[in-house]
């Protein structure tokens, strides 16, 4: 049964290469992504299923032992954020039914965009850190591609800024995981927690953290390393921005919450602090930043990078509530931003552009996309009783209960300007009346994937508290890393 | 030769930055190339130095005798090392299409909407 982990790594990759041998017709291209991505969405919700009731599942490789080969290992978190990232295949790969560039389609789009899939799943269930670098390339270098297939100077020009930033910080992550294993002689994951258990954090450790943090802080766009992510995914269509926005950072969260629980957990109060610092900062200036634009997908990068700060304040704090309510939030957001970003394809087919000068009378002409879009959108906004609220109240009772005043208030202030900065992108993009007509009609086949997706926010909304108790029993994984090492170790291996 | 080569993993890294913080494309794809180079060269360097030893245990014992570099971060060099070239490759094609479309490799012509 430990076989189901290669599933959804396997089946985008399989997909590709399909996508790679068939003819290049865009209807035969588009069937064939989606049922890839269905077969990995079925197949993710049987790993969750398995790990929920076995608990941590584990498959070491070709049979060598952790920590000599490379291992896979599902534990609730990496389940559920697998879940997400099926959803979200299937959600993307179904917009694309509703037309896509023919040069981008032409040029290998859908394949490419199953490879990203393939990364992103990859590095949600690697073991081991050198793996998890080599996935995260897997991710970046088909989201480069993604991102500059389209030629306008833009594009070009963020792509550039995204390529570079994500280079640095993959360099730095090298450097780390090098004197790393320099110092310990193992990258397994479980290793290294269990090697980590009996020393003291030194200086060597410290450099090691820091250069960690640094890195996996530029690859989920947290202060002050963020600014490629608002220079960059206002630029690529709707379709690409929506899978860029609800996974790749989210990726960079998980190796920061990965590397943090398992490696680093003694390290000296004063980093948590910093981690804390870190997260409210991102909270502060992203929302200001968001405030201060005035384009719908600007508008929600800056939305993005100040809600990726709620999602790092459980580590920060490193209470089981805490911890839980980031993740809950971490899950509730993937849908969210990735349906918002979908939901600008509507002004893109619309109005040609996403700028607020050009937007405006979509509730009146098209009340029934309004309607959906509004869900994702006051959900983000944390309006009661959507997903969005709930995670944002069990954070700020997360916060509270770990006597944090400062971080409740912070969050408090920072909700208040997500709710300003929301109501001023409902106002000015579906409200107030369009000074420009529609240029293109209205496609229905666009509106089912963000129906689905609106659909799944809502599910998460009534059931969250089973799923709130869900990513408790993932938080309580989390921060008792001896769980985690027996699975993976079986008990045979002494550092 | 452990320093030797930490201090030339320092040179790349230096020069590596100083180069991306130019405004110059060309430059700024050169100064990731030495990044990226100067982080194999650590990796390499980590994993031990020795000199004409290859790590296999003789005939008849147990285990290895003496000091012996260890194997896995060269192997992990070369992963990153082709890594490292793919996206080399892919940074210049990139920097080549700015070309066309700006004629300049400034950075900062970039940013101009035509």
């Amino acid at each position: 049964m430990t076989n189901v982990l290669v599933v959804p790594v396997a089946t985008p990759l399989l997909t590709a290469i399909i996508l790679l041998l068939a003819p290049r017709k865009p209807g035969l291209q588009r069937w064939i992504s989606f049922v890839g991505s269905l077969v990995m969405a079925a197949s993710s919700v049987l790993l969750f299923v398995t790990v929920q009731k076995q608990g941590i599942l584990v498959l070491q490789s070709g049979g060598w032992p952790a920590p000599f080969g490379i291992t896979l290992v599902a534990d609730l978190l990496a389940a559920m954020l697998i879940v997400a990232t099926g959803i979200v295949g299937v959600a993307v790969t179904a917009s694309a039914f509703a037309g896509v560039d023919p040069v981008r389609e032409a040029s290998g789009y859908h394949g490419l965009f199953q490879v990203l899939l393939m990364g992103v799943s990859g590095a949600f269930l690697t073991g081991d850190l050198f793996n998890l670098y080599v996935w995260f390339e897997v991710m970046l270098v088909a989201s480069f591609v993604l991102m500059a297939l389209h030629r306008t100077q833009a594009q070009i020009e963020a792509a550039f800024k995204y390529v570079t930033l994500n280079l640095i910080a993959s360099s730095l992550f090298l450097t780390a995981l090098g004197l790393l294993y320099g110092g310990t002689g193992t990258l397994n994951m479980a290793g290294l927690a269990a090697v980590f258990r009996q020393r003291e954090i030194g200086t060597f450790e410290l450099v090691l953290a820091m250069l960690f943090f640094t890195a996996f802080s530029v690859k989920a766009a947290l202060f002050p390393l963020f600014f490629w992510l608002p220079a960059s995914y206002h630029t690529p269509p709707a379709a690409v921005g929506a899978v860029f926005a609800g996974l790749l950072t989210k990726v960079g969260v998980y190796a920061l919450v990965r590397v943090f629980t398992l490696l680093f957990h003694n390290a000296p109060p004063q980093f948590y602090q910093l981690l804390l610092a870190q997260a409210l900062c991102t909270m502060v200036i992203g929302l200001l930043g968001a405030l201060a634009q005035r384009d719908f997908r600007r508008v929600l990068s800056f939305n993005l990078v100040g809600h990726l700060g709620y999602t790092t304040v459980g580590l920060g704090l490193m209470t089981q509530t805490a911890m839980a309510a980031s993740v809950l939030y971490i899950f509730h957001h993937i849908f969210v931003i990735t349906n918002l970003y979908l939901i600008s394809g509507i002004f893109l087919r619309l109005r040609r552009t996403t700028d607020f000068s050009a937007l405006g009378s979509i509730l009146r002409e098209h009340p029934w996309a309004a309607a959906i879009s509004v869900i994702p959108l006051f959900s983000l906004a944390g309006v009661p009783p959507l997903s969005g609220f709930i995670g944002k109240l069990a954070l700020i009772r997360a916060t509270l209960a770990a006597g944090a005043w400062w971080t409740s208030a912070i969050m408090l202030v920072v909700g208040v300007l997500t709710l300003i900065s929301i109501a001023r992108l409902w106002d000015e993009s579906f409200w107030k009346p369009a000074t420009v007509p529609d240029r293109a009609s209205m496609n229905w086949t666009m509106v089912l994937p963000m129906a689905g997706l609106a659909a799944i926010t809502l599910a998460i909304t009534v059931t969250a508290e089973p799923i709130f108790q869900l990513t408790l029993r993932a938080a309580g994984q989390l921060l008792n890393p001896q769980v985690y090492i027996d699975a993976v170790l079986k008990g045979d291996y002494r550092p | 030769m452990e320093l030797l080569l930490a201090i030339t993993a320092g040179t790349l890294y230096g020069a590596g930055f100083y180069l991306m913080l130019r405004r110059r494309l060309a430059q700024l794809i050169v100064g990731l190339g030495l990044l990226s180079n100067g982080t194999n060269l650590l990796i390499f360097t980590g994993g031990g130095l020795t000199r004409s030893r290859a790590p296999i245990i003789p005939e008849g014992q147990t285990t290895m005798a003496g000091a012996f570099a260890d194997p896995v971060p060269q192997s992990l060099v070369l992963t990153a090392i082709v890594i490292g070239f793919g996206v080399l490759a892919f940074s210049l094609v990139l920097a080549h299409r700015v070309h066309e479309m700006t004629g300049s490799d400034d950075i900062d012509e970039m940013g101009l909407k035509k």
